[in-house]
């Protein structure tokens, strides 16, 4: 059933018209494969998330994906502001999203625990003026327990 | 309770008229904000918003909406509409403010838990 694939989409940042297509295509990736429908889920959410604050936070970026038998592994890593303090970025409600980006229904400051809530394991590098690398894990043989939904 | 029957009800005016209107509706969730919806909404939900923007669609595409109704005359931006008809996620809207346009969708029996 599940095989392996990998691969990567690249992000333009301010681009909001193609905003949301690369976690789109994830998903479309993850469907054919045969993933089952909460994970694919959980993994579309993630990226999406992800990927939005590529775009809205940085100058380019690239989402890379990589499909085994035991997990769904994807890395965004862009160039970028970076974040200065990740504790911080991580509480919910927490953004500073500029008051453009806030009229589009962003800057909630949800995104990143968003992403925690739906994924089995999260890893955020980040370097100030450089960028950010995001990188989430969704284990498929519930290897992970106490993940919620 | 259906879609269309939602539609009628209410008299939202439906801007995607090739999608499906026959889903069921299992409870909505009103937010202008998406993370907020990518959170506390689910599946089968209407999503009450002012939000016109093209990424409502993704969003509600994520989600498995089962409507996006806009609220107060708001104009969909044609952009958007395309992508909600490409989607299948319908998008209807209505002349009421959001507190009035739920009121009525409460009274109808749809809950958000
Ligand atoms: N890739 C990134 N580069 C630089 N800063 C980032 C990046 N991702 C997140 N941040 C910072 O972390 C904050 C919190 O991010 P988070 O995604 O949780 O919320 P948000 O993007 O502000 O709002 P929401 O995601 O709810 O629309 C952002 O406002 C921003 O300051
Ligand atoms: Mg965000």
């Amino acid at each position: 059933m599940t095989k392996s694939s990998d691969g990567v989409f690249f992000l333009t940042g301010k681009d909001f018209t193609n905003a949301g297509s690369a976690s789109s295509n994830l998903k479309g990736i993850l469907d054919d494969m045969g993933i089952p429908a909460d994970i694919v889920r959980r993994a579309a959410i993630a990226a999406f998330e992800a990927e939005m604050n590529a775009i809205i936070y940085a100058v380019a970026g690239m989402m890379r994906y990589s499909i085994t038998p035991e997990a769904v592994t994807v890395t965004l890593q862009d160039m970028g502001p970076g974040i200065p303090d990740i504790d911080l970025a991580m509480k919910e409600g927490y953004s500073t999203a500029p008051d453009y980006i806030r009229e589009m229904g962003f800057g909630s400051g949800m995104g990143l625990p968003n992403i925690k809530k739906n994924t089995d394991k999260l890893t955020i590098n980040s370097v100030v003026g450089e960028g950010t690398t995001l990188e989430f894990v969704i284990y498929l043989q519930g290897l992970s327990p106490e993940t919620s939904g | 309770m259906k879609l269309s029957d939602l539609i009628e009800n209410l008299s939202l005016e439906v801007k995607t008229p090739e999608t499906d209107l026959t889903r069921e509706v299992t409870g909505g969730y009103v937010s202008d904000m998406l993370s907020d919806v990518i959170a506390n909404a689910k599946a089968g939900y209407v999503w009450v918003t002012f939000q016109s923007h093209l990424n409502i669609v993704a969003v509600a595409s994520l989600k498995g909406i089962c409507g996006i109704i806009m609220v107060n005359n708001r104009v969909p931006a044609r952009e958007t509409i395309l992508k909600a008809a490409a989607e299948n996620i319908p998008i209807m809207t209505s002349s009421l403010a959001a507190f009035e346009l739920v009121g009525k969708l409460y009274a109808l029996g749809l809950r958000c838990r």
